[in-house]
């Protein structure tokens, strides 16, 4: 569904990404690991749009995406939430959260004026009864009239899901889930994560909770130093000798 | 109702709280424009233009002042879409010396000598009004759709264009929408002052309404209502100390940005007064669980 063509990005003298090919298939969960600094999340900026790549393309679902601006792409179907938690805080979590139905409703400005916290439209009503689903559906439901500061780590980054699955995305980006979270948290948001591609969607994973992503991932990335390294199932990955070296050093 | 002077002050103030709503609508969706006294003198020299020169009733004049200067924002907003931070306070800035330069030397409304005989249109009640209509936009304009996406684009740029929110069309539109603003009350301005010149506008009239608008903070509108108030009553109630009277009142705005830089309203003492009121609770935004 989704397709990277040798894509390249450079920062100044620095080669953030280097001719890399990626491809996902609808419905899996495709993990994206290596280390710090590998190119792991430019990868992700460069498929929401919000840098412009130095070559190559991406394709998603048949449509050349390469040069069109983050909020088109957004409307096509790519959802994403962020490492470094970006929940708008003015907003209330509900309202972070229907913040997300932005990209499928029309109600432009004018319409405010036949729209009110006790006789919403039509379309107001119906955002917020997709956004109080998924704020249930991520077990948020009893947070969702708090500020997001008021609410634990691990709430803000299910929170941050809530908001991406709220843009009705075919495929959601999520950017280390598990990172500050508890083993529990982590094994709450394992469950999470196979009943949001249980509803159709594909996933592609930055994460670095190898047990969470061996557990969880059909299909496995490996980038360091911006160039694939390997792919393939976790069991294939795992005993893959240039992951090893990567990971641990060369051996003698 | 009132004494003269009292009612004065409080069209003034009505007069600032339409410039001050100006300011506050692009702030809350992230900019920061100096643009706003340009496009004061817009609707200010277009409406008393009409009314003098051409003998248009007052509120068409008015009307058509407003949208030109809605016109001419949207124009503007073009260049400032890419731009952020100080370096669109500068450029809304050169837009604001544009357009004052512009009606300096523009000899049908007067160039440097001014327009005047203006008639008096401006009262209590057209200016009330006007105001009551932007409240009433901005108080429903917060819980829907936009309202989230201005809020978004407002704090997180970046994250909102990846929500999906079209940034080119949103801005524009505060853009405009506020330059309309502006434009309304520069046609109260003029018909109230009866004579205006272009230095009544620009960078300098541009400071004198941001003032009120950060002193009463930008996350709600409420903000500028009470800072607009602040900013015309309390120069004038200090006037027994006449020659001290701005010093200290500059004082008092150093002290508070000191002590409450987000400004006397925030949104989450918007929301801790609409628990208190719970029979009209939910005329208010949604507010956080005890």
């Amino acid at each position: 569904m989704l397709e990277v063509r040798s894509m390249s990005k450079n920062f100044g003298g620095f080669t953030a990404l280097n001719d890399l090919n990626l491809r996902i298939e609808k419905g899996q969960i495709h993990a994206l690991i290596g280390p710090n600094g590998a190119g792991k999340t430019t990868l992700f900026n460069l498929i929401s749009g919000s840098v412009p790549p130095s070559s190559g393309e991406i394709v998603f679902l048949g449509k050349k995406i390469t040069g069109s601006r983050p909020h088109k792409r957004a409307r096509l179907g790519i959802g994403r939430t962020f490492q470094n938690i970006r929940l708008i805080r003015t907003l209330t979590a509900r309202e972070n959260v229907m913040l997300g139905c932005h990209c499928w409703t029309k109600a432009g400005m004018w319409s405010s004026f036949f729209s009110s916290p006790i006789r919403p439209s039509a379309e107001e009503s119906e955002i917020r009864r997709c956004a109080d689903g998924y704020l249930e559906f991520v077990g948020l439901g009893h947070r969702a009239d708090m500020w997001p500061h008021a609410l634990a780590y691990g709430e803000q980054r299910r929170l941050e899901i809530a908001r991406a699955l709220s843009m009705e995305p075919k495929l959601v980006l999520l950017d280390e889930p598990a990172a500050g979270m508890n083993p529990q948290e982590t094994q709450e948001l394992n469950t999470l994560i196979r009943r949001i591609v249980d509803f159709g969607k594909t996933i592609l994973l930055i994460e670095h909770d190898m047990k969470m992503v061996m557990d969880i991932a059909d299909r496995i990335t490996v980038i360091n130093y911006g160039q694939k390294i390997a792919e393939g199932t976790p069991l294939e990955v795992r005993t893959n000798r240039a992951v090893i070296e990567a990971y641990l050093g060369e051996g003698e | 109702m009132f004494s003269e002077y009292t009612e004065s002050l409080f069209i003034m103030a009505g007069i600032n709280i339409i410039l001050g709503f100006s300011f506050y609508f692009p702030r809350s969706a992230g900019m920061f424009s100096m643009a706003q006294g340009g496009f004061m003198a817009i609707g200010a020299f277009i409406s008393a233009a009409l009314t003098v020169k051409l003998g248009m009733p007052f509120y068409p004049a008015l009307l058509i002042g407003g949208i030109v200067a809605g016109i001419v924002g949207v124009i503007a907003g073009f260049p400032a879409l890419r731009i952020k931070g100080v370096y669109l306070l500068l450029l809304t800035l050169g837009i604001s010396e544009v357009i004052r330069i512009f009606f300096l030397n523009f000899s049908y409304t007067g160039g440097v000598a001014g327009l005047g005989g203006i008639q008096l249109h401006t009262n209590l009640w057209n200016v009330y009004f006007t105001v009551a209509i932007l409240v009433y936009f901005f108080h429903r304009l917060a819980p829907t759709r936009m309202g989230r996406a201005i809020a978004a684009i407002g704090e997180d740029e970046e994250a909102a264009e990846m929500m999906g929110i079209d940034l080119t069309v949103t801005k524009l539109q505060v853009f405009g929408i506020s330059a309309a603003m502006s434009g309304l009350a520069g046609g109260f301005y003029a018909h109230y002052s009866l004579y205006i010149t272009s230095d009544n506008f620009g960078v300098a009239k541009s400071l004198e309404i941001l003032l009120p608008v950060l002193m009463g903070g930008t996350e709600v509108f409420w903000g500028a209502i009470l800072g607009s108030f602040v900013t015309t009553f309390v120069p004038e109630w200090l006037r027994f100390i006449q020659p001290y009277r701005m010093m200290i009142f500059g004082f008092i705005i150093v002290v508070m940005m000191i002590l409450r830089p987000q400004g006397l309203v925030d949104r989450s003492l918007v929301s801790s007064i609409g628990l208190r009121l719970r029979s009209i609770r939910l005329l208010w935004f949604p507010r956080p669980a005890p």
